[in-house]
């Protein structure tokens, strides 16, 4: 269960929550994504046939989506490397999926210990990465391969022969299925990361957490990596 | 290609309607396949009026020019052997090019605004200079007409002489058929006409002769008189084609259940933040919650 990253204290009150390559590689996944997810839209509806035109126009898009469909692909290996240690779905997730209804309407503040003893719910300590990001970890990652797949064989199509149309018509189903689904993921990702937890998007940008943000919603990530834990 | 003169009924990736709105008699090439004689001059005719290069012809045991169409070769004379119960050979021989569906399955998985149109006459055209080369057409078409030149990128196939149509001629490979097993005119009075040869066939002992002109896409442009027509598959025709349930599946529910999905996501997030709002790390900030457990 070791994360790969050093317990680094940044700056007074700070803590490395992402190292220098862990956001390179998010921003290449986050920006191929972004102009898989505009070229994609293209393709998907004429209502958004002028994103299209603004990207270049269509065989441009056509020409350049595959391309950048690998580059999202490496992007999600490397997250795999990366992370597969800290995205293993564990017991204490378990748990603090019980209490995910309070999580999404914001009730942390609510449960103090004194409700707590009345009978409230009351949170599991998250480790580096709480369920959620997990669910959308895992959702990215089969949602790639599914895009990968599906994808090449709708790059290569006119190379397949008549007797293997199957797996076009497949792909052509199963291609925007995927989108769809990581869609959903990605709306997700980015409002939690942007407008819900604040200190998420300049976490992910310069790297660092306050500790009082790194106890407050990944307290076990942050006991081990400071170790508040062997000091108790 | 000649836009200006016909009107269009049906456009691919278009959300309004089409602009067409003067009802034109749909026109439709008539191929009596029990009088073709396998000369190929219609080949050569459509090579000649459409400029396309000649391509190396691929012995394949017959005397088929090539195995299949191709982005340069639109009209393909196909070369089917037949044994019948009796014993008999014949030569199945079929004008292999674009069907002209009613309802196009090319058109309706194309993404591209405008890259594949349906004329009011029935006639589906490819318009290159819209064309992305996706290939998605390919999956569309039960017939595997639509062909993708690696050279530009683009699909092309037998137009039916639209440009030639629409100045009132007959399309390149009618004029040059030799023995009128190729007739153009509208498709309402050559069904009627293949009927009429239908019966003469029965009469004749081909008690299976039908014309083929499938429901499946709304019936074609190209109707095709089949001496064995219980079995279109031996002339390498499918027997009942239609849109691929994968592309209809795509192209209606899915799309509908996913414009739905985004936009409840979308504005699902943002009454979520109005209700909700960001999340408080506490300023008591040794956070109690979590303390208190221990």
């Amino acid at each position: 269960m070791a994360t790969m990253m050093k317990p680094v204290k940044v700056a007074y009150g700070n803590v490395l929550r992402y190292t220098f390559s862990e956001r390179l590689v998010h921003w290449a996944a986050a920006l191929s994504y972004i102009y898989l997810l505009l070229s994609g839209l293209a393709f998907w509806t004429p209502w958004m046939w002028w994103v299209a035109m603004m990207l270049g126009g269509g065989p441009v898009c056509r020409a350049v989506h595959p391309w950048m469909g690998l580059i999202f692909t490496l992007a999600v290996v490397l997250m795999y490397r990366m992370w597969l240690p800290d995205m293993r779905i564990t017991k204490t997730d378990l748990e603090w999926k019980k209490t995910i209804r309070a999580y999404v309407r914001n009730e942390e503040e609510e449960m103090h210990p004194v409700q707590a003893e009345r009978g409230f719910a009351r949170f599991a300590p998250v480790d580096r990465f709480n369920l959620g990001q997990k669910y959308l970890f895992w959702l990215m990652f089969w949602g790639g391969i599914t895009l990968l797949v599906t994808g090449l064989i709708l790059w290569f199509s006119d190379y397949l022969p008549w007797s293997l149309r199957f797996l076009q018509l497949i792909s052509v189903f199963l291609h925007p299925v995927a989108f769809l689904l990581t869609l959903g993921g990605f709306i997700i990702h980015v409002y939690m990361g942007t407008a819900v937890v604040r200190g998420g998007f300049s976490s992910v940008i310069r790297g660092e957490v306050s500790e009082r943000w790194a106890r407050y919603h990944h307290r076990l990530w942050y006991e081990r990596i400071t170790g508040a834990i062997a000091k108790k | 290609m000649s836009g200006k003169v016909l009107e269009i009924r049906a456009m691919s990736a278009t959300s309004t309607p089409a602009p067409g709105i003067r009802s034109t008699p749909v026109v439709a090439k008539l191929i009596d396949t029990s009088t073709c004689i396998g000369c190929k001059a219609c080949e050569v005719a459509c090579q000649e009026w459409n400029d396309l290069p000649a391509e190396t012809t691929v012995q394949i045991g017959t005397y088929q020019t090539l195995p299949e169409t191709t982005p340069n070769l639109w009209n393909l004379i196909k070369f089917n052997e037949h044994e019948t119960s009796d014993g008999a050979f014949h030569w199945l021989l079929r004008k292999d090019q674009c069907m002209h569906c009613a309802d196009p399955g090319c058109l309706t998985a194309c993404p591209a605004p405008g890259a594949i149109v349906q004329y009011n006459n029935g006639i589906v055209d490819f318009q290159q200079d819209n064309c992305i080369g996706c290939g998605y057409c390919i999956a569309g078409c039960p017939f595997n007409v639509p062909k993708m030149s690696r050279q530009t990128k683009k699909v092309y196939k037998c137009t039916l002489c639209v440009d030639r149509v629409s100045v009132g001629l007959e399309p390149a490979c009618i004029k040059a058929c030799p023995t009128n097993c190729l007739t153009f005119g509208s498709k309402d009075v050559l069904v009627q006409k293949a009927q009429s040869r239908v019966a003469q066939l029965k009469a004749a002992g081909f008690t299976q002769a039908a014309v083929y002109d499938p429901p499946g896409v709304g019936g074609t442009s190209v109707v095709t008189i089949l001496a064995y027509g219980d079995n279109p598959e031996a002339y390498g025709l499918p027997k009942d084609p239609n849109i691929s349930f994968a592309v209809q599946l795509w192209k209606s529910p899915l799309k509908w259940i996913g414009n739905l999905a985004i936009m409840g996501g979308i504005i699902g997030t943002f009454i979520h933040y109005l209700r909700f709002g960001p999340k408080h790390v506490p300023e008591d900030a040794e956070n109690k919650p979590m303390e208190a457990k221990r």
